[in-house]
């Protein structure tokens, strides 16, 4: 069991269970749809722009707990950052739960650092980003869905 | 232990003595002994399966149907018997009906492609089920877009049965084909087949039938069902991945054009004019999987020993357990109800997603599938994102259930 609460950490329950920022908006400047084949999971990202600052980020949406808590903790740690600065935290929060850099290596990722139990449980990691990729389209303003099949191994292709 | 006792013992189902004779059944995952209940998806290997793919790349391996050399003779000879006994498997009337393909899904789209392409016109339907596995739905929906055709889709009632009234209303005199599922991979059901033969017979479509959950789990005989087409895989049936058999009978096979272009399909080539071969071997492009096709030979033999019925019987004792088992935790819904249902139980539970329920298990060393099971519209019909499911082999124990049910628990623990 030790093991699998370094991947179901106490904060990330609680944002599981009680997400932030959890609700949609009515005329955002842009939103985007991700969409996780593995699990069937789809996110909504809303996000209002104030010039280049994330003024406002909801998401809706049903997921595992593991997307749930990444899309709610993703809304509190973007707030107020720089189109630049969202982007360049998704690469490090990347980074940290692919095994790129240890959690030590990444001071400035504050309380994303609980993801790093992701690294464990390589199919778990398209759960943790979908909510970022889902963004990163809002903030390009294509409004396409995105798909985490882009990335890792073991995406749904079959099977019964 | 007295006589007495021991009589019964000779048609007794010794389940451990069946289990030893899977390697991996003995592998511990995470310090914790394997509960594997991921069957649907694919079933594990016998040693004598495994041992007969060995055995065929160390004795008796060369290409088939065309050395006149002892080692092409004796490939050929085993590869034929395989057929054979998948002839027997399904009680066809003739071994050149039985159609060797690389599985299921493979056998739809050789007769969506063939038969459909050759049969199906401009506003003709195909009828397939709301409870069909994808490759049961896609390879007719190209179908039917190539053709200006309609898929029509029988519903399914909230218990996960086929609603037969509603199907029997969709068909038509312009209903072609009747596609279905035997035993439903997300829900369980065993659908009423040789009910809906006689309906689409009625109306004058013919009948092809995904058999890839049903033949591991019961006899199934293609002339007693009444079927026209009936198709499975070795890899569900405890033999090797990447053969599979469709059935067909040899009327409608022979008024078919042929699959795949190539070797072995051919009876002569010229630039001008290329006669095909006759049945099966028309629709057998190409070197086939020899080896896999000769040890899924072996596996027929080892389901046959055991026997089809006692393993109906077998894993129908262990859906009834595993339902009682897991009806006793009030935060679980099962997801299929259906009256007949075998060897699937796909379940929820509240509050927590199918995909943490599975990382969980997986950690208890115990195997599940999660997600949508290719079986998205199933899953819609549900209003569910995806199940829990857990499907039992041969060689599941009731031991294996408590895991299941312990396993369920540790989840709610964690998450609630």
């Amino acid at each position: 069991m030790s093991d699998l609460r370094d991947l179901y950490q106490e904060v990330i329950l609680d944002h599981s269970k009680k997400p932030r920022n959890f609700r949609s908006m009515t005329d955002p400047d842009s939103r985007a749809e991700g969409y996780n084949p593995l699990c069937g999971d789809r996110e909504t990202v809303f996000v209002d722009m104030d010039g280049d600052v994330v003024k406002d980020v909801s998401f809706q949406g049903a997921g595992c707990a593991i997307s749930t808590a990444s899309a709610s903790m993703m809304t509190e740690s973007v707030k107020g950052r720089t189109r630049a600065e969202a982007e360049s935290l998704f690469e490090r929060f990347h980074d940290l739960i692919v095994g790129k850099d240890s959690p030590g290596e990444s001071p400035d990722l504050g309380k994303l650092a609980v993801f790093s139990g992701v690294r464990e449980y390589p199919v778990r990691v398209k759960c943790a980003t979908l909510p970022w990729h889902t963004l990163k389209a809002a903030l390009a303003q294509n409004g396409a869905t995105v798909s985490t099949e882009s990335e890792g191994p073991n995406a749904e292709s079959g099977g019964a | 232990m007295s006589t007495a006792l021991r009589e019964p013992r000779a048609s007794a189902y010794d389940v451990e003595s069946i289990r030893r004779d899977f390697p991996i059944l003995s592998l511990q995952v995470y310090g914790k002994p394997l509960v594997y209940l991921d069957n649907a998806a694919s079933a594990q290997k016998p040693a004598s399966v495994i041992e007969a793919e060995r055995e065929v790349y160390e004795r008796c391996y060369a290409n088939i149907h065309r050395g006149v050399h002892y080692l092409s003779v004796h490939a050929t000879d085993a590869y034929d018997a395989s057929r054979e006994k998948a002839r027997a498997l399904l009680n066809a009337a003739e071994t050149h009906e039985i159609v060797f393909v690389r599985g299921t899904t493979e056998a739809v789209n050789l007769v969506a492609q063939t038969w459909g392409r050759a049969n199906v016109r401009a506003g003709d339907e195909i009828l397939i089920t709301a409870l069909e596995h994808h490759s049961n739905i896609v390879p007719w929906q190209m179908l039917c877009e190539e053709k200006g055709a309609r898929l029509a889709v029988a519903p399914i009632l909230d218990s996960g049965e086929v609603d037969i009234e509603a199907l029997a209303r969709l068909l038509t005199p312009r209903t072609r084909m009747v596609s279905i599922a035997h035993l439903s991979n997300a829900l369980g059901t065993v659908l009423p087949v040789a009910r809906i033969v006689e309906l689409a017979h009625a109306a004058g479509a013919l009948v092809f039938v995904d058999g890839a959950q049903a033949v591991p789990r019961m006899p199934v005989d293609v002339r007693a069902l009444g079927v026209d087409f009936y198709a499975f895989s070795s890899h569900k049936i405890y033999g090797p991945t990447g053969v599979g058999v469709l059935y067909g009978r040899a009327e409608i096979l022979d008024a078919m054009p042929p699959y795949q272009g190539g070797g072995d399909m051919i009876r002569s080539v010229s630039f001008e004019k290329t006669t095909y071969n006759s049945l099966p071997y028309k629709f057998e492009a190409g070197t086939p999987n020899i080896a896999g096709g000769i040890a899924f030979g072996a596996a027929l033999d080892y389901v046959t020993r055991v026997g089809l019925s006692r393993i109906e019987a077998h894993e129908h004792d262990l859906l009834a357990y595993a339902t009682e088992s897991l009806s006793a935790i009030p935060e679980l819904r099962i997801v299929g109800t259906a009256r007949e249902k075998a060897g699937v139980l796909s379940f929820v539970l509240d509050g927590v997603h199918p995909h943490d329920i599975g990382t969980v298990l997986d950690r208890e060393g115990i195997a599940v599938r999660t997600g949508h099971h290719c079986a998205q519209p199933v899953m819609d019909r549900f209003g569910l994102p995806a199940t829990a499911r857990a499907s039992f082999g041969l060689y599941n124990t009731r031991e294996e259930v408590d895991a299941l049910a312990g396993g369920i628990r540790t989840v709610l623990r964690m998450f609630r």
